[in-house]
């Protein structure tokens, strides 16, 4: 479906605010809209806003053997998808360019800035590594997918637990998660050059720089899309802003981790459940209706006394052979022996004719 | 029959759903004459026969003498003939603009609705801009048209508009009570700052104040006064009078 067209006095007034330094939703110029990070039930699931930006992460894993080039590395491998309940003008199954950008950057942050080591991740060298998957979907699209995609990303590896392996010469078993760590360094995207657009700014400008950085002012990669000749000193300048909300950020994501965290060591509830508010719009009030209650107590005692007719049939144990004994069968047991089919006819029987009995009781 | 009335009276101010009938029983008039009374039903009611349904949920309102309809929150944009919305030009073909009113389908609107167009004179209209028209045909059948010209051939402040200020979009229930005759939200607004209002009943409304920083506060203004009951209404916007002042 196509998207709502932006009408000129529209175009021409976003970009008058924007040189009056002043946002649609009256920010300041350099601040980020109100960002929660929320965790699911299961390790490796993240849900975060952005504003009204929605970007849910789902981290997972599975042993694979390697790549023939790499025996001892683990694989990485990175999905983002664009929901059509995210806006009118994403279309399931389109690749659009969007799309395409979206991805390309987010593996070039996550893979290339080395935040997890894909070393540890190997289990038996040349024949068996994790396979991490990182899945994002995008839940709704109001401006700044980049940097929503990348903090949901970030965060639901932080979470993660991948599970332990034990291995005893060639076996291998997989130990229930909950007690490996992992602790990627953390590396977030900013977009600029207006900070944190929403969808209406983001339509309005000619280029985008992407900065993802962490919160050692280390930088893993800058992009520059559009076609916009920038001046060294605003590179500089976008970068200094950039450390600043990155910090901003890492705190919020390591405050929410350690919540998360503390809620599950003392066993109180957690999840996506817990966080949503539960919002009533409307609750209708309706006056008491007058229900025919003459008949109910004579309807009762009748249905609880032919109920009654019936004696509960308990199964007795049937011994099958030396040391087995069978109580009671529904269905017929495909794993009897030729032995034993005699007697099944005979025990059916009897068991068909109480079950009968007892359907016949709950009809009524 | 007063039995139609009786029926919708005690259902004033209630919510119904949809599948909420009304029958009107003939037989109740014991007497051989049936006076025929007309009853306008609106925006979603509709006539089955000898019943009357409800299509939409929503509170049932009654305007004197026999208006019913049922008033709900929507935020879609469904063309309905006669109404007047803000439209974007999409794109201009031959003799016609085609133009984005929110529906799922594009409206058209010849070149020579507006006032004093003729083949020689063709209005200044660029792809992009906005305009404020009627439409003169929406049935779910056809393509919507669009005209900026009332039947007499005057503009009557439809045409095109807003070289400035800012266009947004709010519900179609709130555009509903600013267009009432008496709104309170107008009047409480006029006393903040001055500024100049269109309001399209496709959800759109267009803003113009004389200062970037009054439009912006305009706009957010009626986005949040949405939900709000006019004590916090007014509550807030006291605020904003003396905080700008």
């Amino acid at each position: 479906m196509r998207d709502t067209p932006l009408s000129n006095c529209e175009r021409l007034f976003l970009l008058k605010a924007i040189e009056a330094k002043k946002r649609l939703d009256g920010r300041q110029t350099y601040d980020y809209r109100n960002i929660k990070i929320t965790f699911g039930t299961d390790y490796g699931c993240c849900s975060v806003e952005l504003g009204k930006t929605r970007v849910l992460c789902q981290v997972s894993c599975e042993l694979v053997p390697p790549k023939d080039s790499r025996p001892t590395e683990g694989i990485m491998f990175f999905n983002l998808e664009l929901s059509p309940m995210a806006s009118p003008a994403f279309e399931p199954n389109r690749q659009s360019e969007l799309l395409v950008t979206l991805n390309r950057q987010l593996e070039r942050c996550l893979r290339n800035s080395k935040c997890i080591d894909t070393e540890s991740l190997c289990v038996v060298s040349g024949e068996k590594v994790w396979q991490i998957r990182v899945d994002v979907h995008v839940l709704n699209q109001d401006g700044n997918l980049m940097d929503a995609a990348s903090i949901a990303a970030i965060s639901a590896l932080s979470h993660f637990r991948r599970p332990d392996v034990a291995i005893q010469g060639q076996d291998v078993t997989v130990v229930s998660p909950e007690t490996a760590e992992k602790r990627p360094r953390l590396f977030i995207c900013i977009s600029y050059l207006l900070v944190d657009p929403c969808e209406r700014e983001e339509r309005v400008k000619d280029g985008l720089l992407v900065i993802a950085m962490n919160k050692h002012r280390e930088i893993c990669s800058i992009q520059s899309s559009g076609g916009i000749m920038l001046l060294k000193d605003q590179v500089l300048r976008c970068s200094k802003i950039a450390s600043v909300k990155v910090s901003e950020i890492t705190e919020l994501i390591n405050k929410a981790l350690e919540n998360d965290r503390k809620i599950r060591k003392e066993g109180g509830k957690f999840g996506f459940a817990e966080s949503m508010p539960k919002e009533r719009i409307t609750t209708l009030k309706r006056d008491d209706a007058p229900v025919e209650m003459t008949d109910v107590k004579e309807t009762a005692s009748d249905i609880v006394n032919r109920t009654e007719t019936t004696t509960e049939v308990v199964p007795s144990p049937v011994l099958v052979a030396m040391g087995t004994a069978q109580v009671g069968e529904g269905i017929v047991n495909s794993w009897a022996l030729d032995e034993d089919e005699e007697d099944e006819p005979q025990t059916e029987d009897r068991k068909t004719g109480t079950v009968s009995d007892v359907c016949f009781c709950a009809v009524e | 029959m007063d039995t139609i009335h009786a029926c919708f009276k005690e259902k004033i101010g209630e919510v119904l759903l949809p599948g909420d009938v009304f029958s009107i029983r003939l037989s109740e008039s014991g007497d051989g004459s049936i006076k025929t009374e007309k009853i306008i039903c609106g925006p979603g009611l509709r006539r089955n026969g000898e019943e009357v349904q409800v299509c939409k949920s929503g509170i049932l309102r009654h305007k004197q003498p026999n208006m019913y309809w049922i008033d709900s929150q929507q935020r879609r944009y469904v063309p309905a003939k006669g109404e007047s919305v803000i439209g974007i030009v999409t794109a201009k073909s031959g003799d016609i603009f085609k133009v984005d009113v929110g529906g799922s389908e594009q409206a058209s609107l010849s070149y020579l609705a507006f006032e004093g167009a003729t083949k020689r004179n063709r209005p200044n209209v660029q792809v992009g801009d906005l305009v404020y028209g009627q439409f003169t045909i929406a049935n779910k059948d056809m393509e919507p048209e669009l005209v900026c010209i009332d039947s007499c051939g005057r503009a009557n402040g439809m045409g095109v508009f807003g070289a400035d200020g800012l266009l947004f979009k709010v519900s179609l229930g709130l555009v509903r009570r600013l267009l009432a005759p008496q709104s309170e939200i107008i009047k409480d607004l006029e006393k903040i700052f001055p500024f100049e209002l269109v309001v399209g009943m496709n959800g759109r409304v267009w803003v113009k104040a004389k200062a970037v920083q009054q439009t912006l506060i305009v706009t957010n203004l009626l986005e949040t006064c949405e939900n709000m009951t006019s004590q916090q209404r007014q509550t807030l916007f006291k605020r904003v009078a003396e905080g700008s002042l």
